[in-house]
């Protein structure tokens, strides 16, 4: 597409929640008023620096920020380009990035006087998260997940259950995170009055997807201050994988104005785009259209009937992505690539021997295109790879796939 | 401009009655079992008809209609089909009103300035996208109205005063009114708290109020018609043809008729 860029990429959304033509408010008339309740909530916690405060000694003291910025050197010395860093948010409670946006929507929630939690779930560690912070304030906690994915990630289903939260399978439809996302928005129009629905990626209506990336660009401010320190000039690059987009949106936002600054958001190629529909790369093979709340690139039919994602990663099988990605697309800021699940399996185990950390497979994509990367780069290159999430709760997955019984 | 929703309402008012409003799925279970419920729905004493566009995520709606798009699109249900279906209907029945309902991903999909062009050629008359709040007017609303089609807002509890004007603002033909806070289909409607909203809203808008979301019974039709100007039906439609159908799925000989009786039944019920 040929547009002019605008002088900065970082001043969306608009009044109307748009990021170009991405974003908006498109749910029932029932949510109306609470998306505008929430809009002007979270507007009146922004301003307050008493909110940030109270949000930053809960980042600090509960999850454990700033996270590392780790040089990994045996993996850059045996790719033998670029320098490659890791941001180490999967050394946060709970293992993953998650929990910084949840932390900052738990705390608007309290301010709003919400006392029920409602929250979606994939491969669960946004359900974790919810659950824990639920926990620790003493909420009343309900996780919808597919039951196709209560399945596939026992672990984490019985993590939300030790915390308190109650984990509802969703059984419409294809029984994945989309189901998922539907039952809670069912949900939050059933219980309109005390519950606050924590969605947990840079989706949905308008504010979320605003208030999303707000929360997660800790991960971004942190990796700026962490690599002028440490290297004296900013990075060269920026990848981070991408399912509903939120911890490569943290990464990537207070980058975005710096042009020099390449990024590249990695899409779940599944079992390779050409198979059409055992991918969920929603920007590399999707196209625009409305699904939950928003506008933005979607896996659908000719018909416009939504197609499930397939991805060995459940956190990346979703059927969109982020509307502000969808925009930093169009506008050529963001180079949105993919990785296979062969590929993210390769680079799951190379990560495992070579740097002792065992990542969970949404990272693994993203280190999969760094893999490629990395080898085409000078060896002044500063890359930054976003470690989002710790591999522990994918061991069954990656066992199974390898023929290894536990 | 008046238009054949229009011209229903103001017919009925005159007849001292409300009108039933009744939903079913295109195509659900197939078309040709589509077809022949919707052709029957008139004479059964369906006054308005609705008709769902089906959708794999529709968020809005309970199990019933969600199984119901599920089983339309599996028996190859498509928009073109939806609309070949209206203009079938539409050779017999130059009176009764067809209002799609839907949700937006489809139609913007299939094109917006095409689908209002086909859909009015086809003899559509207004349009219910359950995702298009007044804040998105702009996307096919206001385009709609230009084309010649009604749309039909949904107003809910949540709809206060001060919301109400923008909600009604670029409604027309009739208001949907949410009876429950929740999906379709799943709680029974407060009558207590109908009326009061009813009257309520009634001061925002000159337009027929129908209610509508948990509507299941003659006995509740009446109760509503008492003080609405329709009645809208749905997913206790959409569970009759279930109920109606082999354990495969396919439609029987029951399946239209278990559907008219119920419409049959209610419409006892919506004109006593």
């Amino acid at each position: 597409m040929n547009v002019t860029p605008p002088n900065s990429f970082r001043t969306g959304p608009d009044e109307n929640g748009l990021f170009g033509i991405y974003g908006g408010r498109f749910v029932a008339e029932t949510l109306m008023p609470l998306i505008l309740e929430l809009e002007q909530a979270y507007k009146d916690a922004k301003a307050d620096p008493t909110f940030q405060a109270e949000l930053d000694d809960f980042l600090e003291h509960y999850v454990g920020r700033p996270s590392p910025l780790y040089f990994a050197e045996r993996l850059t010395e045996h790719l033998g380009g670029a320098k490659i860093y890791f941001k180490r948010d999967e050394l946060n409670h709970t293992g993953a990035h998650k929990i910084n946006n949840v932390m900052g929507q738990i705390l608007l929630a309290r301010r709003m006087g919400k006392k029920r939690i409602i929250a979606e779930t994939g491969a669960g560690q946004h359900g974790v998260a919810t659950a824990t912070a639920c926990a620790r304030f003493g909420l009343e906690c309900i996780v919808y997940m597919g039951e196709v994915d209560i399945a596939r990630q026992k672990p984490n289903v019985f993590r939300m259950k030790l915390l308190g939260a109650e984990v509802v399978p969703a059984l419409s439809g294809s029984r994945t995170l989309k189901d998922a996302l539907n039952e809670a928005l069912r949900d939050w129009v059933a219980n309109v009055e005390d519950t606050f629905y924590c969605i947990g990626t840079v989706a949905g209506p308008h504010p979320y997807p605003e208030m999303v990336r707000d929360f997660q660009s800790v991960i971004g401010r942190e990796t700026r201050a962490q690599m002028l320190k440490r290297e004296g000039r900013l990075p060269d690059s920026l990848v981070a994988a991408i399912g509903g987009g939120s911890n490569a949106m943290g990464l990537f936002h207070p980058f975005l104005d710096d042009k020099d600054v390449e990024i590249y958001g990695v899409e779940a190629a599944g079992l390779g785009l050409r198979t059409k529909t055992k991918h969920a790369a929603s920007i590399t093979g999707g196209r625009p259209g409305i699904l939950h709340g928003n506008r933005t690139y979607l896996l659908m039919d000719d018909d416009g009937q939504i197609i499930e994602g397939h991805s060995i990663s459940a956190g990346l099988d979703y059927p969109g992505i982020g509307p502000e990605h969808a925009w930093l697309h169009d506008m050529g800021r963001v180079n949105y690539v993919s990785a296979t699940d062969k590929e993210a399996l390769e680079a799951f185990q190379l990560c495992c021997r070579l740097e002792g950390i065992i990542p969970a497979l949404e990272p693994a994509h993203a280190l999969a295109y760094v893999m490629k990367l990395a080898p085409t780069k000078p060896k002044d290159h500063l890359m930054v790879m976003n470690m989002c999430g710790r591999g522990d709760k994918d061991i069954f997955t990656v066992a199974d796939i390898l023929g290894v019984k536990l | 401009m008046t238009t054949r929703i229009d011209r229903r309402f103001a017919a009925l008012k005159k007849e001292g009655r409300a009108a039933l409003v009744t939903f079913v799925t295109a195509g659900d279970p197939d078309y040709e079992t589509s077809l022949k419920i919707v052709k029957g729905l008139p004479r059964a004493g369906a006054d308005v008809i609705e008709f769902g566009m089906p959708f794999t995520d529709p968020m809005a709606d309970g199990p019933a209609i969600q199984a119901a798009g599920l089983r339309a699109l599996a028996a190859g249900q498509t928009m073109k089909k939806t609309l070949r279906l209206v203009r079938q209907f539409r050779k017999d029945d130059q009176d009764t009103p067809i209002v799609l309902m839907g949700y937006y991903n489809p139609v913007y999909v299939y094109g917006v300035d095409k689908f209002l062009k086909d859909a009015k050629a086809a003899g559509v008359d207004g349009l219910i996208v359950v995702d298009l709040p007044p804040e998105e007017d702009h996307e096919l609303c206001l385009p709609a109205i230009k084309a010649g089609l009604n749309f039909i807002r949904l107003a809910t509890p949540t709809t206060d005063d001060r919301r109400a004007p923008k909600v009604f603002r670029n409604t027309s033909g009739f208001v949907y009114y949410v009876s429950v806070l929740g999906i379709t289909g799943t709680k029974a409607p407060d009558l207590k708290s109908v009326k009061a909203n009813v009257k309520r809203l009634k001061k925002h808008t000159t337009l027929p109020i129908a209610v509508g979301f948990g509507v299941k019974t003659a006995e509740q039709a009446r109760a509503i018609a008492r003080d609405a100007d329709g009645v809208v039906v749905g997913s206790a439609l959409v569970d009759a043809i279930r109920l109606s159908l082999t354990k495969a799925g396919k439609p029987t000989s029951k399946t239209a008729k278990a559907v008219h009786a119920l419409v049959g039944d209610i419409a006892r019920g919506v004109r006593s």
